[in-house]
């Protein structure tokens, strides 16, 4: 979807060693993580995240075994004094879009930025446009 | 101070093997000879066989009947093994399929007293009768532990408490108050229930009249049996039978030293994997031919159980053989907190689950006493998308469709594609932690 970033997922179990096999698989192919989430549900958990190519990271984790999916993400520029979050979550609420998770991170450039899965993405990108909040591409994300 | 009778039937209990042999071999030609002309089934596994009712001359002319198997109940359900019309069936009961569906049993209204006489004479064995309370803690229903318990204890004249499985504290409540000399349940519920009764700040030796125990429906440990005894106060009896051949029919005598099978009800062999009858004393398969069984007569049926068997005359008195402890099983089924687990149901039950992979694993181990059924299953690629939601309902959707089909609550946990080990053998696909 145009104005979305590609945010990969998979299922690991919760135990030892998972996480280290996740990260040694995406350093082989060269592949750099800009934000990460791990979401976990007793036994086992979704981790989520933002890399810089999507692509190549969904096929070599695949490689690896591993149940991945991509999911369309909306990245917003975060102002990142006090009120930052406040300003982006306002104008979804009002605009009567839910966010179903989020994650942050601030990269090398000063950026501040909000990942988030919303339950819908056009409104949330026309109300955040409106609200002169600045949504972040995928190219963007692979420069940094 | 509780009537107690030394024998049921004192006349058949202590009649002299020839007496009784003569008596099984009069009523398994009569049970050949029925079933050869009223049953389709067991027409054609006779003919297929080769074998007439008039070849059975002797009692060892029984080894030329053909064996019946679970899977003979399986593929004639619910009722096409049945030999009586349908409206002379005053019972059913089902239990636990190899595959996901259940197996169906009934009894005429002479099978449900023969099955009461059994357990009538196993109990009167024991020292139970008139005067007596028992708690019947086996589940009520299609399972035959609770009603089967509760007809035998009633019968012999003791005062009976349906509490069936659960309400642990209730049970210990009401043993107290209602003078509880006995109880029937499985070896870890009772343990169970001890450690419950310990929260509750009561000694199940030192503040009830629990005397006796009925155990059975899970394999236990003489190791386990001397805990239970000494830590509870009690005599605690080995109960066996499954549903095929009624439900629970036969227990220990006070002597300890192996279970009654009442011969005048039950003709008894025991094998080797080539179906060989083997010597008295060594171990092998038990092969039941039920004698009395109006409904659903069972001819050397292969319960799966393995055992000894004993022809000499028990310290009690009584001559029927004796079966001693069973061993182990010749196939794959675990028992769960009383409940036959075959791994072929949860099988099928995955494959109707397009989320998930079919391969799994079972992990049966005992946190405190009880039971616990973990089952792993692999999330397969195509079925995982972002969401956690779906994931965690998909864990409560397979515990659900388990739950219908094993009549068990098990704890499932997803795992990663392709970490399960893929080999056939039992070994690697169900792994049991249990000590019993």
């Amino acid at each position: 979807m145009k104005g979305t970033i590609k945010q990969i997922s998979l299922f690991a179990e919760n135990k030892p060693g998972r996480l280290a096999k996740i990260a040694e698989t995406l350093s082989k192919a060269g592949i750099n993580i800009r934000a990460f989430t791990i979401a976990e549900a007793g036994d086992f958990g979704v981790v989520r995240m933002v890399v810089d190519d999507p692509d190549s990271a969904y096929k070599s984790l695949r490689k690896q075994g591993f149940a991945v999916s991509e999911t369309d993400v909306i990245g917003v520029e975060m102002n990142d004094i006090p009120g930052g979050l406040f300003e982006i979550a306002n104008s979804l609420g009002k605009g009567g879009v839910n966010i179903d998770y989020a994650y942050a991170f601030v990269t090398r450039s000063d950026l501040a930025l909000l990942i988030l899965r919303v339950d819908d993405i056009p409104t949330a990108q026309k109300v955040l446009k409106a609200a002169k909040i600045r949504l972040v591409s995928e190219q963007e994300i692979s420069k940094i | 101070m509780a009537a107690m009778l030394d024998f049921w039937n004192s006349r058949i209990e202590r009649a002299p093997l020839e007496e009784l042999q003569e008596i099984q071999l009069r009523k398994l030609r009569h049970l050949v000879d029925n079933v050869y002309r009223n049953s389709h089934f067991y027409r054609r596994r006779l003919d297929n066989a080769g074998v007439r009712p008039d070849d059975i001359k002797k009692l060892g002319d029984v080894a030329k009947l053909p064996f019946t198997y679970k899977k003979d109940l399986r593929d004639n359900y619910p009722t096409k093994m049945f030999c009586a019309p349908l409206s002379q069936v005053v019972r059913y009961h089902a239990s636990s399929g190899t595959t996901g569906k259940p197996t169906v049993v009934g009894y005429t209204r002479g099978d449900i007293d023969c099955w009461t006489t059994s357990l009538a004479r196993a109990m009167t064995s024991c020292g139970l009768g008139r005067g007596d309370v028992v708690i019947v803690s086996y589940g009520y229903g299609l399972f035959t532990g609770g009603l089967g318990a509760h007809y035998g204890a009633e019968e012999v004249g003791a005062s009976v408490i349906p509490m069936g499985v659960g309400n642990t504290e209730r049970q210990i409540e009401l043993m107290q108050d209602l003078h509880a000399t006995a109880i029937a349940c499985t070896p870890s519920y009772l343990l169970h229930m001890n450690e419950t009764a310990k929260k509750m700040g009561v000694s199940i030796k030192d503040d009830t009249d629990l005397k006796m125990a009925f155990l059975g429906a899970e394999p236990w440990s003489l190791e386990t049996r001397g805990r239970i005894e000494r830590s509870l106060g009690i005599k605690a009896y080995d109960i066996y039978g499954t549903s095929e051949l009624s439900g629970p029919l036969f227990t220990e005598c006070s002597a300890q030293q192996g279970i009654h099978v009442w011969a005048d009800h039950f003709l008894l062999e025991v094998i080797d994997h080539n179906g060989d009858p083997v010597p008295d004393g060594e171990k092998g398969e038990l092969v039941v031919t039920t004698l009395s069984k109006e409904a659903l007569p069972l001819i050397r049926y292969r319960v799966g159980d393995v055992t000894i068997l004993n022809h000499e005359p028990c310290d009690c008195g009584r001559t029927h053989p004796r079966i001693m402890r069973i061993m182990g099983r010749t196939d794959d089924m675990l028992i769960v907190r009383g409940i036959n687990v075959f791994p072929g149901q949860i099988e099928s039950v995955l494959m109707s689950i397009p989320e998930v992979g079919e391969h799994f694993q079972i992990i049966a181990d005992r946190k405190g006493e009880l039971d616990n059924l973990t089952v792993r299953v692999e999330v397969t690629r195509a079925a995982f998308s972002d969401k956690l939601a779906d994931l965690m309902k998909l864990e409560q959707k397979i515990a659900y469709e388990l739950q219908k089909v094993l009549s068990l609550s098990t704890h499932v946990e997803l795992v990663e594609t392709g970490t399960l080990p893929r080999s056939q053998g039992k070994s690697q696909k169900v792994i049991d932690k249990r000590k019993i």
